[in-house]
């Protein structure tokens, strides 16, 4: 760690703090990246290196002041040097998701109002130049990857080390112009404009400056520790906040090292050879790890079976109080030590999870079991409270007072409170300046005093945690008075292994219904021992035993509801499973996997009166849009069933 | 799709070729040449002849006449070995891979004929065979980044599905670094995106490393999307050679393929 505060006048931009890395750490990693199967390394001094040269390039390809440059593409050491390599010239980074369509990449573009694009590969370069004509104020694209590129002869296209090496020349020329072009900034610049996905219409940039994300980033590091010696592996898109600040923020404040993986597809098997020892994955990482952990064991041998079991059920009984250092039996401190040795440690291993001294997860809800398996096995989990507009941090979970209902306590900085409606409103460094181009959108979100609506309802408890309700504006009521919290149903329902995503519908209705998706994998390995033949997902939605399946786990829910006095009317009635998966290149979930409810009750208005009707079946076609752009129809029958409910009993 | 890069060069010339076992004409007077950078097609219905075509080509094959020049120089009969040195690999029909090794294993393969350190020094991994390691995995870990392999690079290759397994077959070829490759229905029992795939890859080999290709194929819009010039064969006999405007149109290979009433 680092003395003093990111926003000292030497150190309050990230070029600065580049400066200062090469100063303090010179000689140490800064990223790695395997190519060819090898880890490269580059230390502070080389990526500090590689940073001039192509700020000097961009500069003599004609970047200004206030330019706004697109990034675009998988995480690569390269293009997170882009994001220094632009600010140090006092221009705005604005990445772009790699997975976007055309049209999608269009909006942003234009509304960015971006001249250059650092982009990866061919792909991104053919994206763009499908789009090029309706985007006048775009004037270069530079690529990462050459592959591909030999027979492409625009003359606004360059590569990476052609930039770099104009660059080398131009800083020959003129030496002192890279780090004057750095003294000229300061904390208050706009360091980097993020497009949020939006859950409702359209993307807004929010404009974070360097103060915002330089403070926040640092106050993160204080508050667990980080030094110099952390390894992380960065392999979430970069568009989103959450890797800004975990993946170039808080390692330009702390100094450690950012891996990046080989490829997408490779993240696994790269996150056990980086060994991380603090990570951050979204909820449907760490089911997905079970669910994998899961199927294999239930393949395993009948003695690895019921070793897994039998310490798993340590773990759960003692495993948490351990990780809190609470006192627990000698016995139990024995039998725990013996099932890390056989069990928890070689699982960890295999994840990848070994060396993990802090783990979070935020965007959705964890389910308590997959989160109490975790740290059950001694992994360090925590939960925060982030957004966009906060530069991440909100709150987190402090170390030994983690529970599962609870989003933790405040940031260092924050403040926190709740509205009259039961609104949540937060305060700190982080607070964005404005939504780009867009006054309406920052009036009603921030207000004078810097305080931002989240537009979540929460309150706080006893123990100063902050506990969120749901998305205050998606909670509704029923026709019989029940209050309506869909988020909240439909987390119960994605708690299950067998459900990957659901959607529920009950505001102003006589009754809650849902939209199932069931998790291809962990039903496909269910079908596959039970031998049920499927051609794919469409096909195994439809078929009656996966039905059976999910009717046990939506029954199981109304159970849980029937307990609870507020919600026991909010049961689901009637269900489907949903003849194709819920997708973003469809409209039907933002880029990080949020529902867009509207969209959604929009596309499949049919099968919602179907499931408000009395019919058992209905007829349904969907246009699914396939990762090029081009578009197919999927035609089915959708099922629908009605679910048993169980009436609560009066209470006597 | 003609490529700028096909030079009026010729690679391979085959004249006159003549194959039989015992009583059955696998191949008659059969003569086609290969000019270098083009991707050269062989179609025709089953049994017509391809894969004996490819076999005499690689050496597999002894044909009874003709002769076959490669990169100049002219032979009657060769060994494989003698092929696979002179710059031609191959992949086959029904997959050939080595089920129980890795990928990387399976691709490692195709360099054994550049491996001159002795079994001595490979036994104890030490000296010249360590540098010569380094040098083939560096070849192996380009074409695991051609083709996109990355994380299957460590999984036996039994356990992938088809479409990889061809791909990690054609990797093992590429690794060779040959002059001429030949590919036997690379892009049978593929499922359409598969096929896709492969076709990129087929385009980008050609396109990026230059290699010459002759390929074998059914599906007949696979072949006349991506082959400069097309030889058909049917029943040992060659109908008709040209670009695949051209084949399309004869009479000869329609009949072929659509079946003609027998007088």
């Amino acid at each position: 760690m680092t003395g003093s505060t990111p926003n000292s006048g030497d150190r309050d931009t990230f070029p600065k703090l580049l400066l200062e890395n090469v100063r303090v750490r010179g000689n140490k990693p800064a990223n790695r990246e395997k190519d060819y199967g090898i880890w490269l390394t580059w230390t502070w001094s080389e990526i500090a290196d590689e940073i001039q040269a192509l700020a000097c390039g961009l500069k003599s390809l004609g970047v200004e002041r206030n330019d706004k440059v697109t990034i675009c593409g998988d995480n690569r050491p390269h293009l997170y040097w882009a994001f220094t390599a632009i600010q140090s010239l006092g221009a705005i980074p604005v990445p772009v998701y790699q997975d976007s369509v055309a049209e999608e990449m269009q909006y942003v573009y234009d509304h960015a109002e971006a001249k250059f694009a650092i982009v990866e590969n061919q792909e991104q370069v053919d994206k763009l130049l499908e789009i090029k004509d309706n985007l006048p104020m775009l004037k270069t694209i530079i690529y990462n990857n050459t592959r591909g590129m030999m027979h492409y002869d625009q003359d606004f296209l360059h590569s990476y080390k052609s930039v770099q090496e104009t660059g080398r020349e131009y800083n020959t020329k003129d030496p002192d112009f890279f780090l004057s072009s750095i003294e000229l900034g300061n904390g208050e610049d706009i360091c980097a404009m993020l497009y949020t996905s939006g859950t409702t219409g359209r993307p807004k940039g929010v404009m974070l400056s360097h103060n915002n994300m330089a403070i926040t980033a640092n106050n993160g590091c204080i508050r667990e520790g980080l030094g110099e010696d952390e390894e992380t592996l960065a392999y979430l898109p970069m568009a989103w906040i959450g890797d800004n600040i975990f993946s170039f923020a808080q390692a330009y404040c702390a100094g450690y090292c950012v891996s990046c993986p080989e490829s997408s597809d490779t993240v696994l098997e790269d996150l056990r050879e980086i060994g991380p020892t603090y990570f951050f994955a979204p909820p449907r990482i760490y089911e997905s790890l079970l669910t994998t952990v899961m199927i294999r064991i239930e393949d395993a041998a009948k003695i690895k079976q019921a070793m897994f079991h039998y310490f798993m059920g340590v773990a759960k009984r003692v495993g948490m109080d351990i990780l809190d250092g609470k006192p627990v039996t000698i016995t139990d401190k024995l039998l725990y030590g013996l099932g890390k040795i056989l069990v928890f440690g070689p699982l960890k291993n295999v994840l990848g999870l070994s060396k993990i001294r802090v783990g979070y997860t935020a965007g959705e809800a964890i389910g308590p079991d997959i989160f109490v398996f975790y740290r059950s096995m001694g992994l360090n989990l925590k939960q925060l409270y982030a957004s966009t507009e906060a530069s991440v941090f909100i709150t987190i979970q402090p170390d030994g007072e983690v529970n599962p209902e609870s989003a933790g306590t405040p940031a260092i900085g924050v403040d926190i409170k709740i509205s009259d409606n039961g609104e949540i409103l937060f305060n700190g460094p982080g607070v964005f300046q404005a939504y780009f181009k867009n006054d309406e959108a920052t009036r009603d979100t921030k207000t004078k005093d810097g305080w931002v609506h989240t537009g979540d309802a929460g309150y706080m408890d006893a123990h100063g945690h902050l506990r969120i309700i749901d998305r205050s504006k998606d909670v509704g009521k029923i026709n019989n008075g029940t209050m309506f919290a869909p988020k909240f149903l439909e987390n119960k329902l994605k708690f299950f292994p067998h459900i990957k995503e659901a959607v529920t519908f009950g505001h102003e209705r006589d009754f809650v219904t849902a939209f199932i998706n069931i998790d291809l994998e962990s039903v496909g390995n269910w079908a596959e021992r039970r031998n049920i033949a499927y051609s794919g997902y469409t096909d195994l939605a439809g078929q009656s035993s996966v039905y059976d399946l999910i009717q046990d786990c939506v029954e199981q829910v109304n159970r849980d509801l029937a307990s609870d006095e507020k919600l026991a009317g909010s049961q689901i009635q009637r269900y489907l499973i949903l003849h194709k998966e819920l997708d973003a290149d469809d409209g039907e979930l933002t880029r990080t996997r949020k529902l867009r409810r509207l969209p959604i009750a929009e596309r499949y208005a049919d099968l919602i009166n179907a499931l408000y009707g009395d019919k058992s079946n209905c007829p349904v076609e969907a246009v699914v849009t396939y990762e090029d752009g081009r578009t197919d129809t999927i035609k089915a029958d959708v099922q629908i069933r009605d679910a048993a409910t169980i009436v609560q009993q009066a209470a006597e | 799709m003609a490529t700028q890069h096909t030079t009026e060069e010729v690679l391979l010339d085959v004249k006159g070729i003549s194959l039989s076992f015992g009583g059955v004409k696998a191949l008659s007077n059969i003569s086609f040449d290969v000019r270098k950078g083009e991707i050269r097609a062989i179609i025709g219905p089953n049994g017509a002849g391809k894969s004996s075509m490819l076999n005499c080509i690689n050496g597999f094959y002894h044909p009874q006449e003709g002769e076959i020049t490669f990169k100049g120089e002219t032979r009657k009969q060769m060994q494989t070995h003698k092929a696979a040195e002179q710059g031609i690999a191959r992949t086959f029909q029904n997959i050939a891979l080595f089920s129980g090794m890795s990928t990387l294993d399976n691709i490692m393969t195709g360099r054994n004929l550049k491996m001159k350190a002795n079994v001595f020094w490979q036994a104890l991994h030490l000296g010249p065979a360590r540098r010569e390691e380094v040098e083939h995995r560096e070849v192996a870990e380009r074409v695991i980044d051609f083709l996109e392999i990355e994380q299957i690079r460590k999984t036996p290759v039994g356990r992938l599905p088809y479409g990889l397994q061809k791909r990690v077959e054609l990797g093992r070829a590429l690794a060779a670094e040959p002059d001429l490759l030949l590919l036997d229905e690379p892009m049978a029992g593929m499922n359409h995106e598969e096929k896709e795939d492969m076709c990129r890859y087929i385009l980008d080999v050609n396109d990026q490393l230059g290699t010459t290709i002759v390929l074998i194929e059914h599906d007949m819009s696979v072949v006349m999307d991506i082959s400069d010039r097309v030889v058909v064969l049917d029943y040992g006999r060659m109908l008709a050679d040209g670009t695949p405007d051209v084949v399309r149109k004869n009479q000869d290979v329609i009949n072929a393929y659509l079946g003609v009433t027998h007088e």
